[in-house]
């Protein structure tokens, strides 16, 4: 069942190295605070295109950057996560946010359908049906032979075309990691209202490993470790998302916040002095990003 | 020579792409019944699907994307309606949004008479979608051209084949006539009842230049199409799909735009296809472009 703890591997923030943990703590920082400036501009009227947010989601991209770095990626709708933790600049996306030239597509494409080939980050932008990135990372992978990951939401997972194309990729062995991002929401329907089934069952029967588990970035970043070596592979991971479907607003407090429980984690490790200077260093940096006046952003158009 | 048929062609551009190229094909049961009319050869690089359409048209997008120009094999355009949303979505509005092209050639066959669901002629809808180059080839050097176009561009295309071009070995021309009292525009199978239609004109005193278009999207309004109606003054657009919205009436909008002369579109009626006559709602024949140009022309 769906819970903050469900198959977290215990005692993993010890074993790990410390360094990879400062380094998930880092990535999560930047989802969060690139966020906030974001959802300030969107308050004070500087944005007003359709925003989808990450926020509450971060531990999962910031977990399995640091495993699959390498991989193609092939995000869903939500993607501001995946972008800035797998190295993707926040200039460019910012720029993107606005419609700008020096956006990630040059302001063509928006907040859903971020892309990155730069960096040697390779990552597809989405295009609004979800789901579609799930055919079409497998088609990647069969064209490449390089491996692939690719991410939607527990919404996106009901699509026929999904779990079609998560049977392809067992027949021809193909080196894909599906990851359900499961915040229990399509909009704002709840998984249970939609269905009685479990997508790690249908993905255990099609033939590969699956796993569900609460977004505990170490339970993340060890399962990727080990289906890193068995793919495909599918992990649906149960998460929170802070913030309304689309736009900036929130419906009371999620069911948990998965990033201070991180903090409390690192503490509990005597990280409590890095985790403060990390996130300090990374709300100035965002500071400094978003207070660029809106002047200067419209004079670049 | 004129001995190569149309599958032949396909046949060595496909070989061709497959062994030398890098290339994929993609699609349902390619290697059973018949290899598809005997136009897929034997060879690496074959990739059967399972029946999913949807999600197959997506990997042959996934594929396309990395650089592979896969060819991806449609038994009847019926089941494009499935395909069409990772090649709507996404194939053709990748290079808009991101500056990355997913080059995917869809082998789209068409027929007819064979009921309600392998009869279907579905070029239109994706003339109406940007992102997309559309034709029709019925020769075996219409083949190769539009391949050559296919490889010189970065678009997905689609290639609305048609079963009744696979034995022919023949180009087929323009054929201009002094004092024409007609321009008949033609789109795949028709062009095969072009000349039978003009002949039955002619039979009644017609005069009828005949007009072969291969190319539906980028529809190109040149010289070559534009000359024999600005000469004869009128002119009919015929295409094996629906008449309403469809390529027919799009593009005698086009002619009529360059020209200032009526142009009429001929394609199906609005009702569905069925199995058996009188109600197959078939391409319209040489009797149907007959009188469909005498209707025109005594107004
Ligand atoms: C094919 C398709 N059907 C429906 C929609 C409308 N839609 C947009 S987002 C969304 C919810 C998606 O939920 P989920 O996949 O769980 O992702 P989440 O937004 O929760 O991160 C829906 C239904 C869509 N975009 N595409
Ligand atoms: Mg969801």
């Amino acid at each position: 069942m769906r819970s903050s703890t469900f198959g977290i591997v215990p005692d993993l923030s010890n074993i790990i190295n410390q360094d990879i943990s400062l380094e998930i703590f880092r990535r999560m920082c930047r989802v969060r605070y690139f966020e906030k400036g974001l959802i300030e501009a969107v308050k004070n009227g500087t944005i007003t295109y359709p925003i989808y947010l990450s926020s509450g989601q971060e531990s999962i991209a910031a977990a399995m950057s640091l495993v699959i770095p390498e991989f193609m990626i092939f995000a869903q709708h939500r993607c501001h996560a995946t972008y800035l933790s797998f190295g993707g600049d926040t200039e460019r996306l910012k720029d993107e946010l606005f419609g700008l030239p020096g956006g990630t597509s040059g302001g063509r494409a928006g907040s859903n359908c971020i892309q990155c080939h730069e960096h040697n980050i390779t990552m597809y932008g989405h295009h609004g049906l979800i789901g579609e990135n799930v055919p079409i990372a497998v088609g990647a992978a069969l064209g490449s032979g390089k491996p692939a990951v690719s991410f939607f939401g527990d919404g996106a997972t009901e699509e026929d075309y999904v779990f079609a194309a998560m049977g392809f990729a067992v027949s021809h062995k193909l080196p894909v990691l599906f990851v359900c991002e499961d915040n229990n929401l399509s909009i704002l329907t709840t998984v249970d209202v939609r269905r009685s089934w479990s997508m790690t069952n249908v993905a255990q029967a099609l033939g590969m490993p699956a796993v569900d588990i609460a977004d505990d970035p170490w339970t993340i970043y060890r399962k990727a470790q080990e289906f890193k070596n068995t793919l495909p592979a599918f992990m649906n991971i149960y998460t929170c998302r802070e913030n309304w479907h689309m736009g900036t607003g929130t419906d009371g407090k999620p069911e948990w916040d998965r990033f201070n429980l991180v903090k409390e984690e690192c503490n509990k490790r005597g990280l409590a002095n890095k985790i403060c200077q990390i996130e300090k260093e990374t709300q100035d940096q965002m500071k400094e990003l978003w207070d660029k006046k809106p002047l200067q952003i419209l004079s670049k158009r | 020579m004129g001995q190569k048929t149309v599958a032949d062609t396909i046949k060595e551009v496909t070989r061709n792409h497959l062994t030398n190229n890098h290339g994929l094909l993609l699609g349902e049961s390619i290697t059973a019944v018949g290899w598809v009319n005997n136009t897929v050869p034997d060879c690496p690089g074959i990739v059967e699907l399972p029946m999913t359409d949807v999600a197959g048209a997506g990997i042959a997008v996934g594929a396309a994307l990395v650089g592979r120009r896969p060819i991806f094999v449609i038994r009847f355009q019926d089941f494009l309606i499935l395909n069409g949303s990772p090649l709507i979505f996404y194939a053709a509005k990748t290079k808009e949004l991101h500056g990355k092209g997913a080059p995917v050639f869809v082998r789209a066959i068409g027929a007819d008479g064979l009921g309600p669901v392998h009869s279907g002629i579905l070029h239109s809808i994706f003339m109406h979608f940007p992102g997309f180059r559309v034709c029709s080839p019925m020769t075996p050097g219409e083949y190769e051209e539009i391949w050559e176009n296919f490889l010189a561009n970065d678009d997905p295309m689609i290639v609305s084949e048609h079963r009744v071009s696979y034995g022919n070995t023949q180009e087929l021309n323009d054929r201009i006539v002094d004092n024409a009292d007609i321009t008949l525009y033609a789109i795949s199978s028709v062009r095969f009842e072009l000349h039978k239609a003009a002949e039955m004109l002619e039979e009644e005193g017609i005069k009828c230049n005949l007009v072969h278009l291969l190319w539906l999207k980028p529809f190109v309004v040149t010289e070559r199409l534009t000359e024999p109606l600005l000469q004869s003054k009128k002119g009919v657009v015929i295409d094996p799909g629906y008449e309403i919205a469809g390529a027919s009436q799009s593009l005698a909008y086009e002619l009529n735009q360059a020209t200032g002369y009526k142009v009429m579109a001929l394609g199906l009626y609005d009702r569905s296809k069925c199995l058996c006559p009188p109600l197959q709602n078939k391409t319209p024949d040489a009797a149907r472009i007959f009188d469909t140009v005498k209707i025109l022309l005594d107004e």
